[in-house]
């Protein structure tokens, strides 16, 4: 009969953490970055079924690594309690601070229960804000721990190279094209330094747009308008609002518009020919104002590291 | 009941549970008393005073379909309120109205609203039209017991068929029971009047703009002869909704559009005030 060794615990959970984090670390990147008009995900995914970035509800998105049916074990699960608390008690009340915290002590009691394998996933959870300083970024670790970031962030594989990467070129009030662009750039350098080209195939790419006139502000950008933002001069772009998450095709620009006016710009100056441009210039000086209360309790609360 | 409950703070087993991407069924399973059909009734006599929503209308054009609403609930033989919406948009392609129970209705249409966009975020994927229609149906099927007892909810559910092309009218009954109209449709209190409004004025070739006028004449009519259908209110600026759902998505219309067609129809009206008039072979 042989008798059971004594393994520390120090050493059992150096030992789940490790295994966890490799897991993790066999998987591509997601990058996280916040824009002028919102929060841009972007994945190097080239499934088109099996999604690394998903809407969570109105203002919030989820973005994984790591195993495929634990995060989207994690992300239905998500999207149940959203979906019951904005039923429950009101759409508004239902934050990604909240929906974090779920997250962590789900992590924390599985990575610390010797009865269940740690999940190998880090998650992302964001909800973008009224304006750029509203915006939250939470990342999520295999162990439950929560941390806040701001600006940018990556997970998986080569995050730690990724994110300094991105550290020191990120900056505020980049356009999309712009943060696209970047995001591309870092996900395409390789372990040992050398470089891969992505093409939109590749890629998964969705963005929070708090300019949208819609409640619900996640959206895909697939295919045409993917390729056009990618290539296109950064400077000149603006965001079409075509419907191509459904069709995932990208012949719908004209009816993208359509649907704007008619969410309540009718009594607003009639000014047809330079409408696109036009209205996300409007938008954007919309929520200059709202600068202001950003000193929400709750807020600060939540960027408090655990 | 709170999500993030037991010691831990954990997401329940129910939330990470594969299975249904339907929300009533997951609400079922894990929060039944939540489920607006599974609370227990209290035994009355007679009918329970609450607000009723009355006429909905609904009519197909070339490219979409309209469907409109006034704007009246009555209690009794109060008007419990007098700018009530009965008419919502259920998802980005399709609109459900509502005459009955006011309170029932509003709470209907929004978990009706929440199991569609639970869907397609579960799933990555629209229903399609008829699944939306049948999942309707098990809703007011399941406020059977409610209907009973004089506290029904009959909605008209209308919405564009991205595969089909074209836009599609279901009409129910207190069972549940669905069937799909073609053309034109009506429910509620003065759903008979504006039915027979329609059959005069509707036709297949309708324009949008001629559509939404038709429809306003068939409220406008339901409210001369049914005193809990409310007419249009040009002192008040109350006018009926009217949505109008195409492949570009639902659309109400503004104050401004509204204004517009209900004074042309009260314009002629004061001519003619039974409306425009049909021939006769």
């Amino acid at each position: 009969m042989s008798t059971p060794f004594y393994v520390s615990p120090q050493q059992a959970m150096a030992d789940r953490a490790e295994y966890a984090r490799k897991g993790i670390a066999r998987g591509r990147s997601v990058v996280v970055l916040q824009y002028t008009d919102g929060i841009v995900f972007v994945a190097e995914n080239p499934s088109r079924a099996l999604h690394k970035v998903s809407e969570i509800y109105d203002r919030i998105a989820f973005a994984a690594v790591g195993k495929y049916n634990e995060f989207e074990n994690l992300r239905i699960g998500g999207v149940r309690y959203a979906d019951l608390r904005g039923y429950t008690y009101h759409r508004e009340d239902v934050t990604a601070r909240g929906l974090a915290n779920v997250y962590a002590q789900t992590l924390g009691t599985i990575f610390s229960s010797n009865a269940e394998k740690p999940y190998e996933v880090e998650l992302i959870v964001a909800e973008v804000g009224a304006g750029p300083e509203d915006d939250q970024i939470y990342r999520l670790p295999h162990d439950g721990s929560i941390v806040d970031e701001h600006g940018s962030v990556a997970v998986g594989g080569n995050s730690d190279q990724i994110g300094t990467y991105l550290d020191q070129r990120h900056r505020d009030g980049m356009t999309l094209g712009e943060a696209l662009k970047l995001a591309v750039e870092s996900l395409s350098r390789d372990n040992n330094g050398g470089e891969r080209s992505l093409t939109a195939e590749q890629l998964e790419v969705a963005v929070l747009d708090r300019t949208r006139p819609q409640q619900r502000k996640f959206k895909r950008i697939l295919g045409s308008q993917l390729t056009r933002l990618l290539e296109g001069d950064a400077t000149t772009e603006t965001v079409t609002d075509e419907e191509a998450d459904a069709s995932g095709g990208a012949s719908g620009d004209a009816s993208g518009d359509a649907s704007d006016d008619a969410s309540g710009d009718a009594d607003e100056t009639q000014t047809a020919p330079a409408k696109p441009a036009g209205k996300t210039k409007a938008a954007a000086a919309k929520d200059e104002p709202k600068d202001g209360p950003k000193d929400d309790p709750d807020a600060s609360a939540g960027s408090k590291k655990k | 009941m709170e999500a993030n409950t037991r010691i831990t703070g954990r997401l329940p087993a129910a939330f990470l549970t594969p299975g249904s991407a339907s929300f009533m069924d997951f609400l079922g399973d894990h929060a039944p008393a939540l489920l607006p059909g599974n609370r227990p009734l209290p035994q009355v006599r007679g009918a329970i005073e609450a607000p009723h929503g009355t006429t909905i209308v609904a009519a197909t054009f070339p490219g979409g379909v309209i469907l409109a609403g006034d704007r009246r609930a009555t209690m009794g033989n109060v008007i419990a309120q007098r700018d009530i919406e009965k008419v919502f948009p259920a998802d980005e392609h399709s609109a459900v109205g509502i005459a009955g129970t006011a309170g029932l209705a509003v709470e209907m249409v929004k978990l009706f609203q929440l199991e569609l966009e639970h869907f397609e975020k579960v799933e990555g994927a629209q229903l399609s039209l008829e699944g939306k229609a049948n999942r309707l149906s098990t809703m007011i099927r399941g406020n059977l017991g409610m209907a009973m007892q004089g506290l029904a909810v009959v909605p008209l559910f209308t919405g564009w068929d991205v595969d089909r092309e074209k836009g599609r009218i279901f009409s129910y009954d207190v069972t549940g029971g669905r069937s799909e109209e073609y053309g034109f449709a009506a429910t509620g209190s003065g759903s008979v009047f504006a039915r027979s409004s329609l059959k005069k004025l509707y036709r297949e070739d309708l324009a949008e703009d001629q559509a939404a006028t038709a429809v306003v004449q068939a409220l406008y009519d339901a409210a001369d002869d049914d005193s809990a259908t409310g007419g249009p209110d040009l002192a008040r600026r109350i006018y009926p909704i009217v949505t109008v759902i195409t492949d570009e998505g639902v659309r109400r219309l503004t104050e401004p559009e509204m204004s517009e067609i209900v004074r042309a129809v009260h314009e002629r009206r004061l001519e003619q005030p039974d409306g425009p008039r049909a021939a006769i072979l």
